[in-house]
């Protein structure tokens, strides 16, 4: 704490006859850097408690052994993290690589990328759109895409289940009007879940996208297109690498929450269709097995934590190269 | 020359008809999901004519009560906590010269906005069934706990954002006319945070109000908040009595996030 406050007071110290000046601002700095750190101790302590401190925890038992119902046995074993990809046999102990859990593994990697691409394809247009509006009712657009963004995310979940279902609008328009004899099925499919995080995450998307949009200098698209540039030259050589700040910024914002989704792959992918949260989920009900959830939820926090640095380095050079 | 003039830079082939097209995709379930809820029929597709049948039969409901009840007492309370602190942890690091830690200090407050939501709901099971069995209480207080926590980011930052934008030189005249600090604090600092500080406090209700998977794990038994309820009530035969309480939820959440925006455009 005191090496910032010492380097400032630094310059006053070279000088001999302002010491005492000096260590007057040095004191003083002390005193504003306590300050601050009282005022931020209770929400750290808060936060501590109930968010940071447990991970900790969460770290702890995925190596301990699983309780026979449920919780933990206080001796160390590497099982829950060996079961996060590998399968013993019961009956001659060969190791395995555990398919049920890769499956799993691999389909939430998967719906999350393909629930990014769908949302850059809606969400790329929809902000163009809007940030192209006149400035008034260019705020009104966003509160319309703010709205969703901010309604209960089960709720939204919720909305989409009653279009899709075999009972819901999709099927009864469909039944009504004799395209289809029998009810399709949707509900309770991988297209069911893609469907559900699209919808649920595509404001994630056009935020960001739309805010690098809004500062477009669209100057630059007008001297692309007097030195004859075609649309589709001007929108993959101009536009996207200058809205590519707010791309990465979209595509991490969706990718993310998508990756540990829980409500909406359990309500629209049933049992069968899980993805990691609902693994992770399994484990402390019905599968009792506390260490492999916790080394299933420390596996889930490390992709995304690779993720999160991935978008940092493209930031910061994204930044550099602009300087 | 004219054709020239004619010639729009803003537009792309296609994208006002596939923007169209989103806001009808993003708006239709939700419309419709209103829509149903005043069904008088039993079913969520088929119209059978206008009641406010579900609405009665909701309002009826003890459990729904309940729940209903649970969930605006724990957002309240969270909201204020997380109010609270964040105002404090943004008056501590806000409008000071960096110093050694600080950056740890935004990672934690931002922590919970990182963490996937299922990672958090575990760690707290796994944390508060050590404590619930050592103390013996099971009561609201996790809930409140853990809700205060996850809404400390998302009260901290508008806070934080007014307080950047503050002149500091109403403070130093406050000062200068020997107000004490305190005295400057509550007289000229305070009410100019009060903006960020009211939508900091609405924005974590409604976070608090909508929170399901945190609160799944984090509940005792037959401590349903409504969100939960919902999520049990999706597994079973679907009657538009949720869409009703589903309604009734988005049109909160809308009027605060509403009131959001208008408290925030005053600073401007």
């Amino acid at each position: 704490m005191q090496g910032q406050g010492d380097s400032a007071a630094a310059p006053a110290r070279a000088i001999t006859a302002r010491e005492g000046k000096g260590a007057l601002v040095s004191a003083a700095r002390r005193r504003e850097v306590r300050v601050s750190w009282l005022l931020s101790a209770p929400a750290l302590l808060v936060l501590l408690c109930a968010a940071s401190g447990p991970l900790l925890i969460v770290l702890v038992y995925s190596f301990l052994t699983a309780g026979d119902y449920g919780g933990i046995v206080w001796s160390f074993s590497g099982e829950g993290w060996f079961k996060v990809f590998l399968a013993r046999d019961i009956f001659d102990d060969t190791v395995s690589i555990a398919d049920a859990h890769l499956t799993i593994f691999w389909r939430s990697v998967r719906l999350s990328l393909l629930t990014t691409l769908i949302c850059i394809a809606l969400g790329f247009p929809t902000a163009w759109f809007i940030a192209t509006r006149s400035r008034e009712s260019r705020n009104i657009w966003l509160f319309l895409i703010t709205i969703p963004f901010w309604t209960n995310l089960l709720i939204r979940t919720f909305a989409i289940m009653e279009v899709i279902r075999s009972e819901g609008i999709v099927n009864s328009v469909l039944l009504a009007a004799g395209v289809i004899r029998q009810p399709i099925q949707i509900m309770y499919t991988d297209f069911a879940i893609l469907l559900g995080m699209a919808y649920v995450y595509l404001p994630l998307m056009v935020l960001p996208l739309y805010a690098a949009m809004e500062r477009l200098d669209f100057r630059l698209i007008e001297a692309a297109y007097d030195l004859y540039a075609s649309r589709r030259r001007v929108l993959r050589r101009i536009v996207v690498p200058l809205v590519r700040p707010g791309l990465i910024a979209g595509s991490i914002l969706v990718f993310i929450p998508s990756l540990g989704a829980y409500v909406t792959p359990r309500v629209l992918g049933g049992g069968k269709n899980m993805m990691l949260g609902n693994l992770i989920e399994l484990q402390f009900g019905q599968g009792r097995n506390w260490p492999l959830g916790a080394a299933l939820s420390l596996t889930l926090l490390l992709i995304v934590m690779v993720a999160l640095i991935f978008y940092v380095r493209i930031v910061q050079k994204e930044a550099a190269s602009r300087e | 020359m004219s054709e020239r003039a004619s010639f729009d830079v803003r537009k792309m082939p296609g994208f006002v008809a596939i923007a169209i097209a989103t806001f009808l995709v993003l708006y239709a379930p939700i419309v419709t999901l209103v829509i149903y809820s005043f069904n008088s029929g039993m079913s969520v597709a088929m119209w059978e004519g206008f009641s406010w049948r579900w609405y009665q039969a909701a309002m009826q409901n003890q459990q729904i009560q309940d729940a209903a009840l649970r969930s605006v007492i724990v957002a309240t309370f969270a909201s204020v906590f997380a109010t609270v602190l964040a105002t404090m942890a943004a008056l501590g690091t806000t409008r000071v010269r960096p110093f050694r830690g600080q950056t740890a200090i935004y990672a934690l407050i931002n922590q919970p906005l990182m963490v996937p939501e299922i990672v958090t709901g575990v760690a707290l099971l796994i944390v508060f069934a050590t404590v619930k069995q050592a103390t013996g209480y099971s009561g609201l207080g996790y809930l409140v706990l853990a809700h205060t926590a996850f809404c400390i980011p998302f009260a901290y930052l508008p806070i934080r954002a007014r307080l950047e934008g503050l002149d500091r030189s109403l403070e130093t005249a406050a000062a200068d006319l020997y107000a004490t600090p305190w005295r400057a604090f509550r007289r000229v600092t305070l009410p100019l945070m009060m903006p960020g500080i009211v939508a900091g406090a609405m924005l974590a209700f409604v976070i608090s109000l909508d929170d399901v998977v945190i609160t799944e794990f984090v509940k005792s038994a037959g401590q349903d908040t409504l969100p939960t309820y919902m999520l049990g009530q999706l597994r079973r035969a679907v009657t538009p009595e949720i869409n009703a309480i589903s309604t009734v939820l988005l049109f909160i959440s809308v009027a605060i996030v509403s009131a959001f925006f208008v408290v925030n455009r005053k600073k401007a």
